[in-house]
């Protein structure tokens, strides 16, 4: 059992991060996903504040902060918009986390410190047309040709890998019979071809594209970790990413809940504001305890990950937050326009953009059939 | 170089602010409370000064034990240290006597490391005088410059110049450190605290003074001493509804007599 309260200070900064949210991101996202705008000068200034750079070691200008402050972060900046968290999210876990974690001291100082400060970003190419979940299925090969590798392939729904400020993108490649590897590809390497973005249901404002590779060559040291790691390598990073991810859904189920209660309580039918029939009450009381339920869940995962608790244990509870959270933010996206009627179906309100934005967190980073498998194995259940 | 800011706790401007019945002041004990916001572009001035150059930074506030959040605001967003005037007599004190506090905290101060920059906020946001810092510089007998828009520093930074934008003009205006400056909500964008920061405050030292390590007498401040008194005051009355004009075909003309009734039009 690991305690999950909140430091003062992570409270503290949840007020900065939800002002800043407030003031600088509230305003326009329903202007950016309305045109697919990705906002850079948003990033950046997410970037000044801090908040790529929590868990980036001070040496490498980051804050030295834990994971749960990037769970704050997320949960706060996904309460108004989505789309910028999950930039922030795949920035973190995706973007810096791998370059964190088995990079070398070389990498780190390369890279790390623009990443950090929001001035770059990165992406993680593992998803391809024909390996999602079963990432095992890697078709793309990287070659060893005196002293760089050559990259053949494709992958799909890279995060960040399109920005304008985007750095490289860590590609995970089959570099031999029974062998995947992660290397490190900058921006701008001749035969790294950046495809045109896709037309998504949600996550407007973010950034995702289909990459290709085509005879690109990067230097041998662009290797990122061991040789032939590469699949042990993202498949430990994966329980960060879930965790991160049910921040993200606890922060949409957050927002639908600010708008139910706001819109409940002001709008008037029958003489009365709708929040007084029981029908609309009883779902938004359910939708707060959804709320709660997700975020212990989620920040209990976080603090086992920041004590360090058995990976066996950490991997267990970040399923779960997943799960939970993200089935809570559908159902309450579902909840929310439900009780604003026919303007739920308006993109005038938040609500609809949650509704479409809902969806994704009960598949990305895992889907949810995926985290109720982790979960029945972590029981001992010999589950396929 | 040393830069000290005057900060002011006030009571939150989203909150519904009230007075104490008791005695009409402020109430600043059942309205939470903040670090004035226009004190902000004082303590990110000061931040930036610090950063172009050496400097330590210290936010000077007199208040009530709250205030120490105000302290701890300026802390988090990067100010390096923080000194808390708090008595129970200041309760009710009007500006003369804040700026007399203010001051004995200064040459207090000074004493120990020559301040060379006193940076205050334009106004607060609950009085709203405006008249502090010039009185701050009187009292400690500094240059005061006040409204600064934008503010340098001279290389041997024994200068200082600022903008002030006027209605009618803008006047460029020098002075010699130590000097006593108030910053207006144009000079600049005052940076949110990082969680670095925020980790970093809490080891960062805050002394707290009473009116006898200044000093200062209970008699020369607090409510019985002050220049003026709150005689009463009232709610405001709540906002009338508005008109809604149906458009039978007429609505056009409905508008414009309400307008013309007005005397808009």
């Amino acid at each position: 059992m690991t305690a999950f309260e909140l430091s003062p200070e992570h409270e503290e900064f949840r007020q900065v991060v939800r002002e800043f949210a407030r003031a600088e991101i509230a305003p326009y996202a329903a202007d950016w996903d309305e045109h697919h705008h990705f906002p850079v000068d948003t990033v950046r200034a997410m970037g000044k504040l801090g908040l790529f750079g929590l868990i980036v070691p001070e040496e490498y200008g980051g804050a030295g902060g834990d994971f749960t402050s990037v769970c704050v972060a997320i949960e706060e900046i996904g309460r108004v918009d989505q789309s910028l968290g999950v930039t922030l999210e795949a920035g973190v876990g995706l973007g810096i986390g791998p370059i964190l974690r088995w990079g070398t001291d070389e990498q780190k100082r390369r890279w790390l410190p623009d990443l950090a400060a929001g001035h770059a970003l990165a992406g993680f190419g593992l998803t391809e047309p024909e390996a999602g979940s079963d990432a095992g299925a890697t078709r793309t090969r990287a070659a060893l040709e005196g002293d760089q590798w050559v990259i053949n392939g494709a992958k799909q729904f890279i995060t960040n890998s399109g920005t304008p400020i985007t750095s490289l993108v860590t590609v995970t490649a089959r570099t031999g019979d029974d062998e995947i590897s992660a290397i490190i590809v900058p921006t701008g390497t001749p035969g790294f071809v950046v495809e045109p973005s896709y037309r998504k249901l949600g996550w407007h404002a973010s950034d995702t594209h289909p990459l290709t590779f085509d005879n690109c060559r990067v230097p041998a040291d662009h290797l990122l970790g061991e040789r032939g790691a590469g699949f042990k390598q993202f498949l430990a990073a994966l329980d960060e990413g879930r965790i991160a991810l049910a921040a993200l859904a606890v922060g949409l189920a957050q927002g639908c809940l600010d708008e139910a209660v706001e819109y409940a309580s002001t709008r008037s039918s029958f003489g009365r504001p709708i929040g007084a029939r029981q029908g609309v009450a009883f779902q938004i009381a359910d939708l707060k305890v959804a709320v709660e339920a997700g975020r212990l869940l989620t920040y209990k995962a976080a603090a086992a990950k920041d004590a360090g608790r058995p990976a066996a244990e950490v991997k267990q509870a970040a399923a779960m937050a997943k799960l939970f959270a993200s089935e809570a933010a559908m159902a309450a996206a579902r909840t929310a326009t439900q009780v604003f009627g026919g303007y739920g179906f308006m993109e005038e309100y938040p609500v609809a953009r949650f509704y479409r934005d809902a969806k994704i967190l009960e598949i990305g980073e895992g889907t949810s059939e995926i985290q109720r498998m982790l979960i029945a194995r972590g029981l001992g259940l010999p589950v396929e | 170089m040393n830069i000290v800011v005057c900060v002011k706790y006030v009571p939150d401007a989203t909150a519904d602010r009230t007075f104490d019945p008791a005695d009409r002041t402020v109430d600043r004990v059942n309205v939470p409370g903040v670090l004035s916001e226009l004190d902000e572009h004082a303590i990110e001035a000061a931040l930036q000064l610090a950063e172009s150059g050496d400097a330590e930074v210290t936010a000077l506030t007199v208040g009530p034990a709250g205030a120490s959040d105000a302290i701890k605001k300026a802390l988090q967003m990067g100010v390096d240290k923080g000194v808390h005037v708090t008595d129970d007599a200041i309760h009710g004190s009007d500006a003369p006597a804040t700026s007399l506090v203010l001051a004995k905290a200064l040459t207090k101060l000074d004493e120990t490391s020559p301040v060379d920059l006193v940076l205050c906020g334009m106004a607060s946001t609950d009085g709203g005088m405006s008249v502090v810092p010039a009185m701050l510089a009187e009292r400690l007998g500094r240059p005061q410059v006040t409204f600064a828009g934008s503010l340098e520093l001279s290389d041997d930074r024994g200068t200082l110049t600022i903008r002030r934008d006027g209605e009618a003009a803008t006047e460029t205006v020098e002075a010699t450190l130590p000097a006593v400056v108030s910053v207006t909500d144009q000079a600049n964008e005052p940076r949110y605290p990082s969680f670095k920061g925020i980790m970093a405050a809490k080891k960062k030292p805050v002394e707290t003074w009473s009116l006898a390590d200044l000093g200062v007498a209970a008699s020369e401040v607090g409510l019985a001493v002050a220049w003026s008194t709150v005689e009463s005051y009232a709610q405001r009355p709540p906002r009338q509804k508005g008109t809604v004009v149906t458009d039978d075909g007429d609505g056009g003309r409905q508008l414009v007599a309400f307008l013309a009734e007005q005397k808009f039009v």
